[in-house]
């Protein structure tokens, strides 16, 4: 945050404008596409195919199958979630001290990997890991034992952290640049030696951006059924894959939408961790 | 894919941005000018890559009659879009038990047999006599497409006889075996495999091929529909269940890999052409039925998508000896024990469906 | 001395994690194979074969299209929504940011699958339309967020002051304020460029028939395996990309009063 908001916490307002006039486009559009349609999501979830209430599609989330493929999801992306984590940090730590060529470098690595489809850059690490593919290959070329990963929880782990990685990178480094060095300085004139500051000053001061930075890797990897599909040899059931067949395959929506129900509790735990880190209500704390 | 962070490259790659899609836009707006026709349209929903687009642009430049191509993965996709309603169709291409599913549900029109000349004419009684297995009376679908289900090995990876199923079970090729990623295929091979119908609906026999299947998971490589056919030719695994159509193209790519239908028999499945109940433009439908079942047509797009053909006139015209006459295109079909998918119902589907969900979980 | 090597050897290394997909796709391009497994031999057919391929340019042209024109509107609607949530009163603001967050932390899925059932009980026809109102839906936040930083930062005695000086409610607004907005406004229009291009699963349940982005193309060609001609133009949005950037970098800039997004 520069200077001037924090010493000036009212910022402009435009009340000059009519505000409902302002607001209401939004608002329309807000209510149409993302309050309705949840609903309908509600609808279906809470509904039998004859239209009566019921909560067997939720409670079916409880069932062998589901249940598991559920605990699958959420140590997958718990793990793959970790790992950007450790990845990350040293990445936004390099990245925060350095100023030159950092904005092209951010541009280089997050942005411009997007133009390539991200179906295509998945297929591509099947490419990579299969048992005859590239990095084999080369394995074997140097008479190294070889890398059997494709079609395990493992390759649908590196699929998602190299999917979801800039999104934790950004955060942080975020995050990172708006300590003040000087309170840095401070901790080591007062003695403190690189451990210390980082463990009493530095981690504690990038806490916004680690917790944004985890909502941020955390919901699309426990969702996602693409990397499972293509990395895991579809053997690997995942949450994202049981409600993507309920909708498209088995035409069970009432199920697929009360399974749907299930995983936004766990949206609504993440949007509750950041409102109390965005005590502001305006929903940029990162 | 979401991030609430502002990237701190604004300016620049803003404008640079705005500039090379416009850029890109105005390029392909200049290649994509829609020729509107004449003659108005016709939606197709058909299979990925089950179509020379060649036949397409023909059909269009004859008739003047504009083609809105659309594709879908599996059945079990496609029904869902039809049944809702909320994109018109003209004319689709299901496969047998699904065609029936839609009879049932009154989906689909009966076709005029007098505007489409070509289907009875060109196309062998055999196939009209198979088709009646869903369409007991021939009025609503037209063959365009068959073949078998069977195993694609590879020979230098493979040193057992293959003739049944059971192979997929031989622990010695473990993580070297592809089994089909959908329900109905998969269940056929554990079903046959017991020796029951592959249209069993009975909770015991299913219980059974269910556990059959688990067992067989950790043998499996990976389930797959028609990657199949890259991973066998790279020589990624020895085994794979594959269909016949995608076997010729898999041996032209490497010699190396035989295709061979089990003693336990398998299934031998059509795709026809259907118009659906809803179709906007029926008459356009007929013709474009009507134009796939021309001779030369069929054989261009045998050719394109190498699955066999019930187009007897275009068999006729195959110039390779060799293909016209090739056990894998067009098999004789008397010496195994063959069945056609049936329509099971809803809660057939349902059993299935959640019994196939319990293998993929384990 | 030692730590700086460490650091470079991080950032190669993180480098060639997230490009050796990228090499792979543009050695595929050049692979004379049709089938991904087998190399070939070096050919540029792919590249003549791909702009004969109308399905495919179809697809381009849909999908920078939709990229184009949805970020844009999501741009107005979003700025101007910005505009709005900032005067309003702090109940009010956080209920609005809410919303305006679920897009954003709702799975893509449950997104995707409830504007499928939205349009599906509206009967309306899926295609070009459903898919654009999609893609703005989502794009929105991601405008909004960009924006408002900017918004806070805004010192309003500017404003009053160009008030003072005599400049009209409009004037002193898009003379003022609206300068200072533009680069949370332009990375805000990136950003829903980007994610609207890379989009899949929203699009996946939003299409309807004949409508394909490259996202929905490619995947109906996952289970066919990728025409070769795929990779083909894959490689070129990504090199006119590049050399564009790279264009972009080299050549001397206008000094700039502030670092845009330093914020």
């Amino acid at each position: 945050m520069n200077k001037a908001a924090v010493k000036k916490p009212e910022s402009i307002k435009i009340s000059y404008f009519n505000q409902k006039l302002l607001t209401a486009p939004y608002l329309v559009w807000s209510a149409a596409f993302i309050v309705i349609p949840l609903c309908m999501i509600f609808y279906y979830g809470l509904t039998d195919k004859s239209g009566a209430f019921t909560l067997e599609n939720v409670i079916s989330i409880a069932s062998a199958e589901h249940a598991k493929a559920l605990w699958l999801s959420l140590l997958l992306s718990f793990v793959s979630t970790l790992i950007c984590l450790l990845l990350a940090y040293p990445l936004a730590m390099i990245l925060a001290q350095k100023n030159v060529s950092r904005q092209s470098f951010i541009v280089l690595i997050f942005i411009l990997p997007m133009w390539m489809n991200f179906l295509l850059r998945t297929l591509a690490w099947q490419t990579l890991l299969e048992k005859t593919g590239v990095i084999n290959s080369v394995l074997s070329f140097l008479h190294l034992p070889t890398l059997n990963i494709i079609n395990t929880p493992g390759a649908i782990i590196l699929g998602m952290v190299y999917n979801f990685l800039p999104f934790m990178v950004l955060p942080l480094y975020n995050s990172l640049t708006k300590i003040d060095p000087n309170v840095v300085n401070a901790a080591y004139d007062l003695g403190a030696n690189a451990v210390q500051t980082f463990l009493r000053v530095i981690l504690p001061l990038s806490v916004p951006g680690v917790i944004s930075g985890i909502t941020m890797v955390f919901v699309p990897a426990l969702t996602t059924f693409v990397i499972s599909n293509l990395l895991g040899g579809s053997k690997i059931l995942l949450i994202g894959n049981v409600i993507e067949q309920e909708f498209t395959q088995a035409s069970n929506w009432h199920l697929g939408s009360g399974l749907s129900i299930v995983l936004m509790v766990f949206i609504l735990i993440n949007m509750l961790l950041t409102a109390i880190f965005d005590k502001n209500g305006e929903g940029n704390a990162l | 894919m979401k991030n609430k962070t502002v990237f701190s490259c604004g300016k620049k790659a803003g404008g640079l941005l705005m500039a090379s899609a416009l850029l890109a836009i105005s390029l392909t707006a200049c290649g994509s000018a829609d020729n509107t026709a004449a003659n108005g349209e016709v939606v197709v929903y058909n299979w990925g890559e089950y179509i020379d687009p060649e036949t397409i642009d023909m059909f269009e430049e004859e008739t003047g009659i504009k083609v809105v191509y659309d594709e879908f993965e599996t059945n079990e996709i496609m029904y869902p879009k039809v049944e809702a309603g909320a994109s018109a169709y003209d004319v689709i291409c299901p496969s047998d038990y699904m065609i029936r599913k839609m009879i049932d549900n009154d989906l689909l029109a009966e076709i005029n047999f007098d505007n489409i000349p070509n289907a009875k004419e060109n196309i062998g009684s055999q196939y009209w006599e198979q088709a009646r297995g869903f369409d007991p009376e021939n009025k609503y679908s037209v063959p365009y497409c068959w073949g078998t289900v069977g195993i694609l090995y590879n020979k230098t990876m493979v040193d057992d006889t293959v003739d049944s199923w059971s192979i997929l079970w031989n622990e010695k090729y473990a993580d070297n075996i592809l089994m089909q990623d959908s329900v109905r295929d998969a269940f056929m091979v554990a079903l046959r495999l017991n020796g029951n119908s592959m249209n069993s609906t009975d909770p015991d026999e299913l219980s059974a091929a269910r556990d059959l299947l688990i067992a067989q998971k950790p043998l499996v490589q990976a389930y797959v529909i028609d990657q199949v056919r890259d991973k066998m030719i790279g020589g990624e695994a020895a085994l794979g269940v594959i269909y016949s159509g995608e076997a010729i193209y898999t041996q032209r790519e490497n010699p190396d890999l035989e295709y061979v239908i089990p003693k336990e028999g398998t299934n031998v499945w059509i795709d026809s052409w259907v118009i659906p109940k809803n179709a906007p433009n029926m008459e356009n439908a007929e013709k474009f039925i009507d134009f796939m079942c021309r001779p030369d047509i069929a054989l261009l797009n045998f050719e394109y998508i190498t699955y066999s053909t019930p187009n007897d006139a275009a068999r006729e015209l195959i110039e390779d000896e060799e293909i016209r006459n090739s056990s894998i295109a067009f098999p004789d079909l008397s010496q195994y024990d063959l069945e056609t998918f049936s329509y099971l119902g809803e809660e057939g589907d349902a059993l299935y469906n959640s019994m196939w969900k319990e293998v993929k979980s384990n | 001395m030692i730590k700086k090597y460490a650091q470079k050897i991080y950032i190669a290394l993180i480098f060639i994690f997230m490009y050796a997909p990228i090499v792979t796709l543009i050695v595929l391009s050049f692979n004379a194979s049709r089938t991904r497994a087998k190399w070939g031999g070096f050919t540029l057919k792919w590249y003549g074969a791909l702009f004969a391929n109308a399905e495919i340019m179809q697809a381009l042209t849909n999908t920078l299209l939709i990229a184009f024109l949805s970020a844009l509107i999501a741009t107005l609607i979003g700025t101007v929504a910005t505009l709005s949530i900032n005067s309003m009163k702090r109940a009010n603001r956080a209920l609005f940011m809410s919303i305006t967050n679920i897009p954003m932390l709702n799975a893509e899925i449950v997104t995707g699958i409830s504007l499928m059932l939205l349009f599906l009980t509206l009967r309306a026809k899926f295609g070009f339309t459903t898919i654009l109102l999609s893609h703005i839906t989502f794009n929105i936040p991601y405008v909004i967020l960009s924006v408002m930083p900017r918004m806070k930062q805004l010192n309003p005695s500017v404003y009053e002051a160009a008030l003072d000086l005599g400049a009209s409610k409009s004037q002193a607004f898009f003379r003022v304020v609206f300068p200072d907005l533009m680069p949370g406004i332009l990375s805000g229009f990136l950003m829903a460029f980007t994610m609207s291009l890379d989009d899949f699963i929203i699009t996946h349940f939003t299409k309807g028939p004949g409508v394909d982005t490259l996202s929905t193309k490619i995947y109906t060609e996952v289970k066919k395996g990728i025409k070769p001609e795929m990779y083909a133009l894959s490689t070129l949005i990504f090199v006119t990309v590049l050399v564009l950037l790279l264009l972009v970098n080299h050549t001397p800039k206008p000094k700039e009063p502030k670092m845009p997004g330093r914020s």
